[in-house]
């Protein structure tokens, strides 16, 4: 099949400067030098998008997918290679990206149209699906200034995607105004599909991916990765995440046992899946276990453990007390809870422990979200939870 | 453009360079963007004054009557009608001061809009120069009235010399505001420097004083042509100097073409106001002033396409 992205071995370099110099007469007092280091937002970055298929991109913020997708869009030009499209192309990088506050809803979508390289023709006759489809009529001629951000949005949308684009870019833009419109923008970029135009998604929400592509790029430090199915390159892009949060973490991990939990120290925390491999999916148990060591042989404490998603969110929390377990602190100890499956869907999840003394509450040892494990969802699921569903459709008098 | 969509859809290229005849075909295509950045530009800028368009007019149509006050009546100005005079040649400084300074801005003041969105970047600049275009105009209907109501008549004859010195101010203004307007995304004084050197610039062409009766003699007097033989600049004159910046040849035809030849009382002495030469005279300085100005536009092209690569990211 014909493509219609063809990206090319494209590089972008770009100069980082420790201070910035914005004026000649600081570029003349320091005689034109100014200090600076060279870095590759892209690496020699090449793949193509066939005409009608839908990709997404996935990417840590600074991984370089928003630089790869503004040179796709034409609005940065690449170091090295080339970027080739076929037809046209409405990139939506922010909705209302060019609206004048100072002008009419009217006014704006001429310009902003125009903006996006369509003629006045092509405007004028699509001018009222424009704006029936922003649900702005009786604003119309109303400056833009007055809109709310979500008008604003609705307006934005309406005129890139009823310009018949053959290429839509999307970043993250599906993200903003109500429910209703964005369900609407959803349905609109779905129609988009069907009539076999080319998509590119990018973000960082690996649920959007799963939902609306069928293919899936990662970028890493301007490099890409991955370029695979959806439910291959979402697991990259996870593994991705976990590597680097570890790296983070493991300063943290030293500070936190040596300087200040001097009564108990955790010396070892180990997760056992118990189904081998290297995430777990819902239906497979887990196993966490700690290892420490104390000086308060015999003391009644409580140990409680946590489970947060990446954003921090508590998904789950118990104690011993909750589940009636007396627990005598030993010399070297362990800790083992056990989970016999863990029905959660796609996301990396971290585990917290804490040890409290019972008697006064105070805290002995607090292990904060250091270990983590993923769940990689199979299914089509999405959301949070694993829920069991069966789906029923009859006749209402049949059943 | 749908049809022909459909039969062959067109493929844009993205690399590190854009030919130059590349971006000459996207000026053309990207006409109506043009036309919408410069009503764009003069509806956010009347929109929110009761007199709206007709402030526009009434601006110069102030400054015709301060000015005549103060070197008509005031000072007494050696040249008749110099309100008249001065207009004529502060009709076309004003249009490419008003398109350099603008132009200069252009690229940061939106900014927003180059970052976000793709298109041909230069459009900015050249929208600017429309809008001076469009004051031109309105100054122009100031002057023509002014001139209608004291019965003063424009050397009808050579009214036509302000096609080629509208053109070559446009031209050089272009080519100017593309190089600064690029300069300035990295240099933001840059447009505090364009200012200045406007202000002093303004002083080196003949709006304000008459090239002939004043300047002129004094280039070219026999003490300065005895010094630059004495260097060995014999065949060199001063005068060449002050007609070669492009707009000097501009104003002249301004002033030719509406002032019209008039003589003064310089001191004793009687001397043409506006230099006393035929009008294909003037019709080669400004096809100078045109070849410099096209040459300084593709070179300016060239800077902005260079510069524009990562505007995105500066901005």
């Amino acid at each position: 099949m014909s493509y219609s992205i063809k990206v090319n071995k494209v590089s972008k370099k770009f100069r980082l400067y420790d201070q910035r110099y914005t004026s000649l007469k600081e570029r003349v007092i320091r005689l034109g030098k100014i200090p600076h280091r060279e870095f590759y937002a892209l690496n020699n970055v090449d793949f193509s998008v066939s005409e009608g298929e839908s990709i997404g991109i996935l990417g840590r913020n600074g991984s370089g997918k928003s630089t790869l997708l503004k040179c796709i869009a034409g609005i940065l030009r690449p170091s090295e290679g080339e970027v080739r499209v076929r037809g046209r192309l409405a990139a939506m990088l922010e909705l209302g990206a060019g609206f004048h506050p100072e002008l009419s809803g009217r006014d704006n979508i001429f310009l902003n149209g125009s903006l996006l390289g369509f003629s006045k023709k092509d405007i004028q006759r699509k001018f009222d699906e424009i704006v029936a489809f922003s649900e702005l009529s009786k604003f119309i001629d109303t400056q833009v200034k007055h809109y709310s951000s979500g008008m604003f949005a609705r307006l934005g949308f309406a005129v890139a995607i009823n310009v018949e684009p053959d290429v839509l870019l999307i970043d993250e833009v599906l993200a903003v105004g109500d429910e209703a419109f964005q369900a609407k923008c959803i349905e609109a970029v779905k129609n988009f599909q069907k009539q076999g135009k080319t998509i590119v998604l990018v973000t960082h929400a690996p649920d959007l991916v799963r939902a609306n592509t069928t293919r899936a790029l990662v970028l890493n430090e301007g490099v890409l990765i991955s370029d695979a199915t959806p439910g291959e390159s979402i697991k990259v892009f996870r593994e991705e995440l976990i590597a680097l949060d570890t790296e983070k973490n493991d300063q943290k991990t030293k500070k936190d046992d040596e300087s200040v939990w001097q009564k108990i120290k955790i010396k070892h925390c180990q997760i056992e899946a118990l189904k081998l491999g290297a995430s777990i999916d819902s239906s497979s148990g887990l196993k966490v276990i700690y290892d420490y060591e104390s000086e308060l042989q015999g003391q009644p404490a409580i140990v409680s453990i946590e489970l947060h998603d990446l954003h921090g969110n508590l998904i789950f929390s118990i104690d011993s007390g909750d589940l009636e377990e007396e627990i005598y602190l030993e010399n070297n100890g362990r800790i083992i809870f056990e989970f016999s499956s863990m029905p959660l869907l796609d996301g990396v999840f971290s585990i917290s422990l804490q040890i409290k003394a019972k008697a006064t509450g105070e805290i002995l040892a607090w292990r904060d979200s250091l270990e983590k494990f993923e769940v990689l969802n199979r299914s089509k699921k999405r959301g949070l939870v694993d829920l069991e569903v069966k789906l029923i459709h009859a006749r209402m008098d049949s059943y | 453009m749908v049809q022909q969509l459909t039969k062959q859809k067109a493929e844009r290229v993205v690399a590190a360079k854009i030919g130059l005849g590349e971006r000459f075909l996207n000026l053309f295509k990207r006409r109506d963007l043009l036309a919408l950045l410069i009503a764009k530009e003069l509806s956010v800028k009347y929109k929110n004054s009761v007199l709206g368009f007709a402030w526009s007019m009434l601006n110069p149509a102030l400054m015709l009557a301060v000015w005549y006050f103060i070197f008509q009546v005031v000072l007494g100005s050696a040249i008749q009608y110099f309100a008249i005079y001065l207009m004529s040649g502060l009709l076309a400084w004003n249009f490419f001061a008003s398109s350099v300074q603008g132009a200069t801005t252009a690229v940061v003041e939106n900014g927003e809009i180059v970052k976000k969105v793709a298109f041909p970047r230069e459009l900015l600049v050249i929208a600017k120069v429309g809008q001076s275009a469009v004051f031109f105009l309105f100054q122009a209907i100031v002057l023509a009235v002014a001139m209608a109501v004291i019965e003063y008549k424009p050397s009808l004859q050579a009214l036509w010399l302000v096609i080629p010195a509208f053109f070559a101010a446009a031209l050089f203004g272009c080519a100017l505001g593309l190089i600064l307007s690029a300069l300035n995304v990295y240099y933001r004084d840059i447009q505090h420097f364009v200012e200045i050197a406007l202000f002093a610039w303004f002083f080196a062409v003949p709006v304000v004083y008459s090239y002939t009766a004043t300047l002129g003699p004094k280039l070219s007097s026999k003490g300065v042509e005895n010094f630059l033989h004495a260097v060995g600049l014999g065949w060199f004159h001063l005068p060449w100097l002050y007609l070669a910046d492009p707009i000097a040849p501009v104003i002249l035809s301004f002033s030719r073409a509406i002032y019209g030849l008039r003589y003064g009382n310089f001191g004793g002495q009687i001397r043409p106001i506006v230099p006393h030469h035929s009008l294909v005279w003037f019709l080669g300085l400004d096809l100078y002033s045109i070849f410099v100005g096209l040459v300084l536009f593709l070179i300016g092209l060239k800077i902005f396409s260079r510069m524009e690569a990562n505007f995105a990211e500066e901005l």
